[in-house]
């Protein structure tokens, strides 16, 4: 039996689906594996969050948060179901418009930051504005942006000579700097401390309602979550409040 | 190109021991280059210099070794003349004697030739840029390198066992050699007479002065000439100027040899730069998926690829020619057959980098295989 978890925004409900801005996982299903090694990643998923809404997916691991953050960055298609982006179904594109979309409207911030070994902070966001053929200005600061995330006196330093927290403040930047609408965070406070896990979260919300962004971040950091709108539970990729 | 530079510059030991590698490839390219260039001029300058299109052997001659098997007689240019593809025939004589050189000072000095004999009235017959043409009945014209190798204009030159005396009366002023032993043209009656075995005085057996190698057959201007046509009516054996340099002493062997390890030097160059970019973009997998993951195209991550690996072999492959040159200009100044020829070293070049960019490229289609998911979940 499929237990459907709604988690309806407010404006959902006075906006139809097609055309309210941020992002709709509407009954979602992903299977992993083949024949009798079939794993049911998310079982008939649905979430609803708001542009410059700061969602928080708490679970163990293997519950399947981080299938929910691929199929809702367009990473791996569902096997049912389909995920809007202000309104456009984006889970059932071509692999090149998947990329497109990551590209001009996804931001990620991954596990310790991911940065590229060989780019300066402020390189990362401009390597991030060149993915996206985009060009500083036009509304896309990348030192504005990473003062705003208090990186601005690191700008000239590479990764290895950053410290944990401060990659992923780059990291929140470099995802930021497109100016996307959804931004899908994967476990941010994995290598950090009590102290820095709180500052990066706080930032994070921060940035989220700064930018009207529509966050969803998961994670298994239960003291964090103060900062964030709503916190949902994935178990065995079934989602509840 | 923005990832593509900072990487290179981040990387730079890596990439700089890749370029060295390629560096060195190219260096023994650039040596290999001008050993071939030297083994040619050595082995062939002498024909190449001859104003001729074919040459028309005795029939059945082999090939392989038609210059020192054929014997043809003269009267066979006759029939080769009258053709109307041909512009003019003429017999040709060569073969290789021992001699010993007697110089100004009276000093005697071996030395091996390669004998051309060449009717001096017919077009075989050399420019020379210093000193008397062909026509003294013993006079020879003798490739520069034989001047460069002490011998002067007016020195004398005695055929082992024969004792016939030749006389240097001029030069071609450039490199002329054949099989490796350089070149000296005498009158074909002169050279028909040491054919003979015929010694100063001696009269040589009946038919020796019929007698030559091949007859040289030069085209009419812009016209081809058809060799077997003129064959079945002149009863030889003919094959182009080109065709005919495999007829020099071990020309073949040593050319064949040479490409050889040419070949393997690219295919190695090839292997090198697409086994670094394998390992490359394996090292680079989860870097690789995070800016997939960011939303980059293949045609993306492959331009920046292959704009690092155009850097690198265009850089490496610059260095080392230059290295190469460097070294190859010492080596002109030696004994050894070594030329530098710009054609040949700038199609090596460009060789070097396009096998190497294909390499590359085979190498990098791994980043089509590259899975954006890895992105997720992973520790760094």
């Amino acid at each position: 039996m499929t237990t459907r978890s709604t988690s309806p925004h407010p404006d959902s409900r006075r906006a139809g689906a097609q055309e309210r801005a941020g992002l709709l996982v509407e009954g979602v299903t992903l299977r992993l594996g083949d024949g009798d090694a079939t794993v049911t990643a998310l079982d008939d998923v649905d979430l609803d969050v708001a542009s410059g809404e700061f969602v928080a997916i708490v679970g163990p691991s293997g519950s399947g948060k981080s299938s929910l953050l691929a199929v809702a960055g367009a990473l791996t298609t569902p096997d049912t179901g389909r995920v809007l982006l202000d309104g456009a179904d984006i889970s059932r594109a071509s692999s090149r418009e998947k990329a497109r979309h990551r590209r001009e409207r996804i931001g990620f911030v991954f596990q310790s930051g991911n940065l590229i070994p060989a780019l300066t902070a402020l390189d990362q966001l401009r390597f991030a504005l060149d993915v996206a053929g985009k060009r500083a200005g036009d509304g896309h600061d990348p030192r504005e942006l990473l003062d705003r995330v208090g990186m601005g006196h690191r700008a000239g330093h590479r990764p290895h000579q950053l410290s944990g927290g401060e990659r992923q403040r780059v990291g929140i930047a470099r995802a930021l700097v497109t100016r996307p609408a959804v931004l899908l965070v994967d476990e941010p406070t994995a290598a950090l401390d009590r102290a820095r896990s709180d500052d990066i979260v706080k930032l994070l919300a921060h940035e989220t309602h700064e930018s009207a962004v529509a966050t969803i971040m998961v994670t298994h950091d239960h003291d964090v979550l103060g900062h964030c709108d709503r916190v949902l539970s994935m178990v065995d990729g079934r989602l509840s409040e | 190109m923005f990832l593509a530079w900072r990487e290179l510059v981040f990387a730079r030991a890596r990439f700089g021991l890749m370029g060295g590698v390629v560096a060195l490839i190219a260096i023994l390219v650039v040596l290999l280059s001008g050993l071939s260039s030297g083994l040619v001029n050595d082995g062939v300058s002498g024909l190449q210099r001859l104003p001729v299109t074919a040459f028309a052997f005795a029939e059945g001659t082999k090939t392989d070794s038609a210059f020192s098997r054929s014997t043809v007689n003269v009267n066979q240019a006759e029939a080769w003349k009258g053709r109307d593809d041909v512009g003019d025939a003429a017999p040709f004589g060569n073969m290789l004697v021992n001699a010993k050189a007697t110089t100004a000072a009276g000093a005697q000095v071996p030395i091996d030739l390669a004998l051309f004999g060449v009717d001096p009235g017919s077009f075989l017959a050399p420019t020379v840029s210093d000193g008397a043409g062909l026509g003294d009945p013993n006079g020879i014209v003798v490739s520069q390198t034989v001047l460069d190798e002490g011998l002067a204009i007016g020195d004398t030159i005695v055929i082992d066992r024969l004792g016939t005396r030749l006389k240097v009366v001029g030069t071609t002023g450039d490199q002329r050699t054949f099989g490796h032993v350089d070149v000296a043209y005498l009158p074909l009656r002169a050279w028909q007479q040491v054919h003979a075995g015929a010694g100063p005085g001696d009269e040589a057996r009946e038919g020796a002065y019929e007698e030559a190698t091949a007859i040289a057959l030069r085209a009419r201007d812009g016209d081809r000439i058809d060799l077997p046509g003129g064959d079945a009516a002149a009863g030889t054996t003919s094959m182009t100027l080109d065709a005919s340099f495999s007829a020099s002493p071990g020309y073949s062997a040593e050319t064949s040899t040479l490409t050889l390890i040419q070949v393997f030097l690219y295919a190695i160059s090839a292997l090198v730069v697409g086994t670094f970019f394998t390992v490359w973009t394996i090292q680079r997998k989860h870097e690789l998926a995070v800016v997939r993951a960011m939303g980059a195209s293949t045609g993306y991550l492959m331009r920046d690829t292959m704009i690092q690996a155009t850097v690198i072999l265009t850089v490496s492959t610059a260095v080392g020619f230059l290295l190469g040159l460097g070294g190859g200009t010492l080596l002109t100044t030696t004994p050894m057959p070594f030329a530098l020829e710009a054609g040949p070293l700038v199609f090596a070049a460009l060789l070097l980098i396009g096998l190497g960019l294909a390499g590359a490229a085979a190498a990098v289609g791994r980043i089509v295989r590259v899975d954006p998911l890895a992105a997720l979940g992973g520790q760094r």
